[in-house]
């Protein structure tokens, strides 16, 4: 428990050392929702003002490009001199992952407040009342873990710091065929099958339900479900490629 | 285990698919001593190390660090011990007082204690004034200091570094043979690998030579050189005619044979009164010797006098596979 508080400490100092990174990884969702809302919204009718529509798949993208950053540092630290060293003190895998996650979950938080600060700068006007604002705060946060570690499974995955940033970049594509930017209806038929049951899809339902106060359905319960899923098929995952690569 | 030995492996074996990296390594090393394994690259020095440090287990073979066994009590080898790879196992971004910190933390000092130790270790080590810079703007040595600053914070006992010196100019090479030498007479074991003949003859008590994942020789530095003679005298023949007679008169205890250059080695201790002597002998009517040079010997001279190849070179079959 110590070590992972130690760890935490560590990749915490280390993305406030990369300043850069940091910035790009907080500005881009900001700037792609102002591409959404300003230049691609107008086009788009979704019955509500385009913003508010918008964010919550603009905090979904947060979460993806957040994961990219996860998925290198920790493919750098597999494939630097350090990762020996942690493993000689009996540090373990567990600790080290966690330390990155955490990372992860500042870093998205951040990311998360800034988009919300942004969006209501520019109209965004939700309606949820305290309870689905937790209800829609703790689905974001079942999503955010559940990326990062499979962001951190990918890192272990990953052969070099450069796979890894690749594999990531397509995981950023996942939310676009989904109910994220436009409605479903508009896209092509062979992709609503795709789009309607892919796991990005419910998280959105159950933000911008929650958010908007609309009826939401099943679709929390269909989120954390998902999240649930990813979350523990990418630790054991994690589990298993730590031991692999470290054997 | 007789409690006097800080390493003992018998038989160690390891191979990465075909490839057969460690063919039975034999090591005993006492508690308190600094001992060297000598080798090219590619003899299976690291992977030894690594078995060693319980980083991955043997195929074969039995391994004992400090009293226990590298397999079944791979966490109580884990606290007696230190590795320092051969890439500095450090964080980039953070301070030199930050990584020590956090290593310190990782031993499991306390936080004062930690940041009590991270300031010893600085200062031990001369990188006070650096202490609270990125690592990035660090020079290589004082990151290989830094490196083994780090491996010292949780006092181990047995002390592993591979290659501590590869890649360190002259000034960053005897800064770390300064503190190793330090850190023997504090009286914890050190195992160190080593390409460098110089640096085993330097700072261990017991050097092995190990060749093609097998040890093929091991003594005190004084034992091996007895074997290889620690000085070389390089021989430049006058003519190509010169250079195969005098090859021919010294058959096998020619340690170097150059026809392009027309230089041929031999095995010397490096009086004068034995030069002379070789001299005389090789050349009796002083024609075919042109000019002479003393050398040090290389682990070059130690392995083709060990094994009959050079050290930079694989083994024939694997060198025109390569090819």
């Amino acid at each position: 428990m110590s070590d992972s508080l130690t760890m935490v400490g560590r990749s915490l100092r280390l993305t406030m050392r990369t300043p850069d990174a940091l910035l790009t990884s907080l500005l881009l969702p900001v700037m792609l929702m102002l591409l959404f809302v300003y230049l691609f919204g107008g086009a788009i009718q979704t019955g509500t003002r385009y913003v508010t529509y918008v964010v919550p798949g603009v905090l979904l993208l947060c979460a993806s490009f957040g994961a990219s950053t996860t998925a290198v540092t920790v493919s750098q630290d597999m494939t630097g001199g350090i990762i020996d060293r942690f493993r000689s003190m009996d540090v373990g895998g567990a600790a080290i992952l966690a330390g990155h996650v955490t990372a992860s979950m500042a870093r998205n938080l951040a990311a998360t407040v800034l988009v919300f600060g942004v969006a209501f700068l520019i109209g965004f006007r939700p309606s949820a009342g305290p309870l689905e604002w937790l209800a829609a705060g703790g689905v974001l946060l079942a999503f955010m873990l559940a990326i990062s570690w499979l962001s951190a499974a990918i890192g272990l995955l990953a052969r070099s710091p450069e796979a890894a940033g690749g594999f990531t970049f397509l995981m950023a594509f996942v939310p676009y065929p989904s109910s994220a930017f436009v409605p479903i209806d508009t896209m092509p038929t062979w992709l609503h099958g795709f789009a309607e049951n892919q796991p990005v899809t419910p998280v959105i339902e159950a933000l911008r339900g929650l958010l908007l106060g609309t009826p939401v359905g099943n679709s929390p319960w269909l989120a954390l479900a998902w999240c649930g899923a990813i979350l523990v098929a990418s630790v054991a995952l994690a589990g298993w490629l730590f031991r692999r690569r470290t054997a | 285990m007789t409690g006097e030995l800080a390493v003992e492996a018998t038989g160690l074996e390891k191979s990465y698919g075909s490839v057969r990296v460690l063919d039975g390594i034999d090591l005993r090393v006492e508690r308190g001593s600094v001992f060297a394994l000598l080798g090219p690259n590619g003899a299976g020095k690291t992977t030894t190390v690594r078995i060693l440090a319980t980083l991955i287990p043997p195929d074969a073979g039995q391994a004992r660090v400090a009293g226990f066994d590298v397999v079944r009590d791979r966490r109580r080898v884990r606290r007696a011990i230190s590795l320092t790879g051969q890439y500095a196992a450090v964080d980039e971004l953070q301070t030199g007082a930050e990584n020590l910190r956090m290593m310190a933390r990782l031993a499991g000092l306390p936080g004062r204690r930690a940041r009590q130790r991270a300031r010893e270790l600085l200062e031990r080590f001369d990188l006070t004034d650096a202490g609270d810079r990125q690592v990035a703007t660090w020079s290589g040595g004082m990151r290989r200091r830094l490196d083994l600053a780090a491996s010292l914070v949780g006092e181990p006992a047995v002390i592993f570094l591979d290659e501590p010196t590869t890649g360190l100019d002259p000034r960053g090479r005897q800064a770390i043979w300064q503190v190793v030498g330090d850190l023997a007479e504090s009286g914890v074991t050190i195992f160190l690998t080593t390409q460098y003949l110089e640096e085993a003859d330097r700072l261990a008590d017991r050097i092995a030579v190990i060749d093609g994942g097998r040890v093929v020789a091991d003594g005190t530095a004084t034992q091996l050189k007895q074997r290889v003679a620690d000085q070389r005298l390089d021989l430049v023949l006058a003519d190509a005619a010169a250079f195969a007679d005098v090859a021919g008169l010294l058959g096998g205890r020619a340690v170097r044979r150059d026809p392009a250059r027309l230089t041929i080695g031999v095995p010397t201790d490096g009086s004068a009164a034995q030069v002379r002597a070789l001299l005389d002998e090789i050349d009796p009517d002083r024609r075919a010797v042109r000019t002479f040079a003393v050398h040090t010997a290389t682990l070059d001279d130690v392995f083709l006098a060990l094994t009959g190849r050079s050290a930079g070179q694989p083994e024939k079959e694997k060198e025109t596979a390569d090819v």
